[in-house]
C-alpha cells in the first residue's frame, strides 16, 4: 500500500533529532522520500523532477521552527510549495464578457466532460443565477446528444438539439446564435473524446475553438489519470489555449497527482473537482486540501469543514455545555453523536479525511461500520426515555426486552453499554479540566500521522 | 528491416504478424517514449545508470514501484547469463505471461452471461459493442442487457451498438433496478436460445461501498436463473489510469468476483504499464486490449507482442 509522507519522512529524519537546519547531506534521502511519494500519487515524472528540484531549493537552509521536528518543517515545505504551484493563480470561472459567454469543453475519451457540463450548467444557474444553454457537438459516440439532453433536462438547463450528422463547427454556431436570441447569458458547448495523438480530431476542435472564440476553454481530467497526463496535457495545451481544468472524479481514492502534473504542464489553473454522481456534486478546487491528499496527509480542512456544515451546532454545544458542567454522558447523547457521524457520511468517509488514514479507507470494512452504528442506534430507540437517562436500572430482564426490541443478542446490549460506560468516564476526565491536555494529544497525533482524537500510548 | 527481422515476421503466423503490426501502430507513442532503450542496451553491462534510465522507463510507464524494484531485480539476476536487453525482455514477459488466458465461451452453457463492469468513464459500453462482434465473428448469437440504468443515455447508447451489430438489447426505463434487468435479460435469452447474454453495468468508483453492493446484488439475483452465472465478470480498466489500477482491480475482484480484465484506450499515448503491477500483485487474466475506435482493435492479450511494442525503437 501506499505509504504516508510523513511517516517516511519521519523514518527518514529519525537520526537527524538535535539538528536545527536542513543541509544539503540531510536533504539527500529525504528528498528521495518526497519523489517517491509524488510517484506514488502518479504526478509525472517530469514534473516530479522539476517538482523535488524546486523543493530542494527552498527546503535548504530553512530554519526549523523550534515546535516542529525537522520532518515536520520538511512537510510543510513540500506541502507549501504543492499549494503554491497547484493554487497560485487561483480564480474563479470568468464570465465577464458580452453575453452569451463561451464556455469550450475538450478532454479524452471518458474523462466526464458531458457529466461535468451538467454540473456546471447547475453550478451557474445555482451560484451564479445565470442562464445556461448546453449544447454538444459530439457527432461520433452512440447516444452522446441523447446523454447530454437527459442531463440538461435533469440540471434544469436549455438545451440546443444537435445530431450527428451535422458538423461539430456549425452546430456550436447555431447554438450560440440561438442563445443570443432567447438572451442566454452562458453558452457550454460538449465535444467527443479524443486522444491527444489523433491528428484529425485534434484539427477538428483547433477549428471549432477559432470559429467560436470561447471565453473559456476547460481541459477536463479524471483524477485517477497516471504519468500520460502528462502527455496529453502538453497536446491539449499545444493546440488550444486552455483556461482552466476541470479534475473530475475527485471521490475515488486515488490520490490524484495528475491534478499536480495537468496544473504544471498547461499553466492553467484547477477551477473545480467533480465530487459525486449527483449534479450538485462540483466544488471549487481547493489547493491545499489536494496538497494534503497528494501527500497522503488526509483531508482536515475539509472534514472540519463538513463537520461545521452538517453537524447541528446547537446539540454539539448543548453536549459540550453539558460536559463541562461535570453533568453525565447519559445514552440519548450517545444517540445524538452517532446520528450526527452518520450525517457526516459514515465511518468510510470520515476515515478517508483523516491523516494517515485515507488508504485504510479503502481497506476497513467500513460498511460493517456503519451497520454497528445502525445496530446500536436501533438498541438505544428500544429503551424507555429513562433507561436513557440512567443506564445504571438497565438489568437482567431490562436488557431482554430491550434485545429482543432491537432484533439483537443480549451481548450486543451489554456491549453497548460498556462502551457507554467508558465514553462517560472519558468525559467526565475532560471536564475535570483535561480538555487542554486532550487538545494537546490531537495536535500531536495530527503532526506524526495519527488521526486526532486517538490516545496516544504514552 | 534486418534479416533478422524479415525470419522473424516468416516464422511467425500471419494473423499474429498483423495483430503486433497493429498493436505496433496502438502504441507508436510508446515506442517513441520508450526509445532511450535501445541505446541503453548498446552497452553490455548494467551500472547504476542503466538501472536509473530502466526505473524511470517503467515508472513513467505508470508501473508501481514495489513492481518496478521487481522488474529491475530479475534484470540484474538474469545480466549474468544474458545480454542485458534479453534479460529486460525476458523479466517483463515472464512476468506478465501468466496473465495470458484467453475468454472462452464454454459449448453447452446457455446463455453464458458476461458481467461487465468497471469505474465510470473506463469504455465498458465500447467494449461490449466491439465483444459482440467479435463473438458473432465466432458464430454466436449475443444478446445484450443495458443493466446501466443509471447513467443518461446510457442504454440508448448501448442500443446504438445493438443495432448496428443487428442483436437485440433489453432494457427497461432509467432508473430501474438493474439486477431485475439482467435477471429479465436472462430469462428472455434462454427462451430465444441465445448463446451469449453480456451485461453493462453503470459506471461507478470502487469506494463507493453503496454502489459496490448493487453489484453483489446483481449476482445474487442472477444466481437465483442460474448458479454459475455470471460465467465470467469482465472489469475494464481505462488504460491511462495510474496507481488506482491496482486498487480498482483489487476491490472489483473482491467484491464483484472478477475473472478477467480489458485494459482500454491503450491507443494513445498511455503505455498500460499497469498490466505489470496487476500481474505482480494479482493473478487475474488480461483478456483483451482496447487499441482503437474500430471494432478489429479489441485485441487478445499477446504478452510477447506487447513487450516487444515496449521495447521496439525504431
Amino acid at each position: 500500500m501506499f505509504g504516508n509522507l510523513s511517516d517516511r519522512l519521519q523514518s527518514t529524519f529519525k537520526n537527524l533529532s538535535g539538528q536545527g537546519r536542513i543541509t544539503e547531506t540531510n536533504i539527500q534521502a529525504t528528498v528521495r522520500e518526497v519523489r517517491m511519494a509524488l510517484l506514488e500519487a502518479d504526478v509525472a515524472l517530469p514534473v516530479v523532477k522539476q517538482f523535488t528540484e524546486q523543493v530542494r531549493e527552498r527546503a535548504l537552509g530553512a530554519e526549523v521552527l523550534s515546535a516542529l521536528s525537522p520532518a515536520q518543517a520538511f512537510i510543510k515545505v513540500v506541502n507549501d510549495a504543492l499549494v503554491d504551484i497547484m493554487g497560485g493563480e487561483r480564480r474563479e470561472i470568468n464570465l465577464r464578457a458580452a453575453p452569451p459567454v463561451v464556455i469550450l469543453m475538450a478532454g479524452l475519451q471518458g474523462a466526464g466532460k458531458t457529466t461535468t457540463v451538467g454540473k456546471l450548467g447547475r453550478f451557474l444557474t445555482g451560484q451564479h443565477k445565470k442562464k445556461v444553454m448546453v449544447v454538444s457537438a459530439d457527432v461520433y459516440r452512440p447516444a452522446a446528444i441523447d446523454q447530454l439532453e437527459t442531463v440538461a433536462t435533469q440540471a434544469g438547463l436549455t438545451f440546443f438539439p444537435s445530431n450527428t450528422s451535422q458538423k461539430p463547427v456549425d452546430i456550436a454556431k447555431a447554438a450560440i446564435a440561438e442563445a443570443k436570441r432567447k438572451l442566454m447569458d452562458v453558452v457550454i458547448v460538449d465535444t467527443a473524446g479524443r486522444l491527444a495523438i489523433d491528428d484529425a480530431m485534434m484539427d477538428e476542435i483547433k477549428a471549432l475553438h477559432a470559429a467560436i472564440n470561447p471565453t473559456e476553454t476547460l481541459f477536463v481530467v479524471d483524477a485517477m489519470t497516471g504519468q500520460d497526463a502528462a502527455n496529453t496535457a502538453k497536446a491539449f495545451s499545444e493546440a488550444l489555449p486552455l483556461t482552466g481544468v476541470v479534475l473530475s472524479k475527485a471521490d475515488g481514492d486515488s490520490r490524484g497527482g495528475a491534478a499536480l502534473s495537468v496544473r504544471m504542464i498547461t499553466g492553467a489553473p484547477i477551477l473545480f473537482a467533480g465530487m459525486g454522481e449527483k449534479l450538485d456534486a462540483l466544488e471549487v478546487f481547493h489547493p491545499d486540501r489536494m496538497a494534503s491528499r497528494i501527500l497522503g496527509m488526509g483531508d482536515v480542512v475539509s472534514l472540519v469543514e463538513q463537520v461545521t456544515r452538517d453537524v447541528d451546532m446547537a446539540k454539539a454545544e448543548k453536549l459540550a455545555k453539558k460536559v463541562k458542567k461535570g453533568k453525565k454522558f447519559d445514552l440519548e447523547d450517545l444517540r445524538d453523536q452517532m446520528l450526527q457521524m452518520q450525517s457526516l457520511g459514515g465511518v468510510g468517509s470520515l476515515m478517508g479525511k483523516l491523516p494517515g488514514m485515507g488508504q485504510m479507507a479503502g481497506q476497513v470494512d467500513s460498511a460493517k461500520g456503519d451497520k454497528e452504528v445502525n445496530r446500536m442506534v436501533a438498541i438505544i430507540n428500544s429503551m424507555t426515555p429513562q433507561e436513557r437517562k440512567f443506564p445504571d436500572i438497565i438489568k437482567a430482564s431490562r436488557k431482554k426486552r430491550i434485545a429482543k426490541g432491537s432484533g439483537v443478542e443480549i451481548q450486543d446490549v451489554n456491549r453497548l453499554l460498556k462502551q457507554h460506560q467508558q465514553m462517560a468516564k472519558m468525559m467526565k476526565k475532560m471536564a475535570g479540566g483535561g480538555m487542554a491536555k486532550m487538545m494537546q494529544m490531537m495536535k500531536g497525533g495530527m503532526a506524526g500521522g495519527m488521526p486526532p482524537g486517538m490516545p496516544p500510548f504514552r | 528491416m534486418s534479416w533478422f527481422g524479415l525470419f522473424k515476421s516468416k516464422k511467425t503466423e500471419t494473423e499474429k504478424a498483423s495483430l503486433s503490426q497493429r498493436l505496433g501502430e496502438g502504441l507508436a507513442k510508446t515506442r517513441a517514449r520508450m526509445a532511450g532503450i535501445g541505446n541503453i542496451f548498446k552497452r553490455d553491462v548494467i551500472d547504476e545508470d542503466t538501472i536509473e534510465t530502466l526505473e524511470d522507463t517503467l515508472l513513467s510507464a505508470d508501473v508501481s514501484i514495489p513492481t518496478c524494484n521487481v522488474i529491475i531485480d530479475g534484470i540484474k539476476a538474469r545480466a549474468k547469463q544474458s545480454d542485458p536487453q534479453t534479460a529486460f525482455r525476458d523479466t517483463l514477459i515472464d512476468l506478465i505471461q501468466p496473465l495470458k488466458s484467453d475468454l472462452t465461451v464454454t459449448e453447452g452453457i446457455k446463455p453464458y452471461v458476461i458481467l461487465v463492469v468497471g469505474v465510470n468513464g473506463s469504455g465498458k459500453t465500447t467494449t461490449i459493442g466491439k465483444l459482440t462482434k467479435k463473438l458473432q465473428q465466432e458464430g454466436k448469437r449475443v444478446m445484450l442487457a443495458a443493466g446501466d440504468t443509471f447513467r443518461a443515455a446510457a442504454s440508448e447508447q448501448l442500443a446504438t451498438w445493438g443495432e448496428r451489430n443487428n442483436v437485440p438489447v433489453i432494457r427497461q426505463a432509467p432508473g430501474a433496478d438493474p439486477a431485475a434487468v439482467i435477471f429479465d435479460a436472462y430469462q428472455s435469452a434462454q427462451a430465444r436460445g441465445s448463446d451469449v447474454l453480456i451485461a453493462d453495468t453503470a459506471g461507478r468508483l470502487q469506494n463507493q461501498s453503496g454502489l459496490m453492493d448493487e453489484l453483489a446484488k446483481i449476482r445474487r439475483v442472477l444466481g437465483k436463473a442460474e448458479a454459475d452465472a455470471p460465467h465470467e465478470t469482465l472489469l475494464v480498466i481505462d488504460g491511462t489510469t495510474g496507481q488506482n489500477a491496482l486498487q480498482q482491480a483489487k476491490l472489483f475482484k473482491d467484491i464483484a468476483h472478477v475473472t478477467g480484465v480489458v485494459v482500454t484506450k491503450l491507443d494513445g499515448s498511455a503505455r498500460g504499464g499497469m498490466i505489470f503491477t496487476l500481474a505482480h500483485e494479482l493473478a487475474i487474466p488480461v483478456r483483451f486490449i482496447g487499441v482503437g475506435e474500430s471494432v478489429d482493435d479489441l485485441q487478445l492479450f499477446d504478452p510477447d507482442a506487447f513487450v516487444d511494442t515496449l521495447l521496439d525503437d525504431n
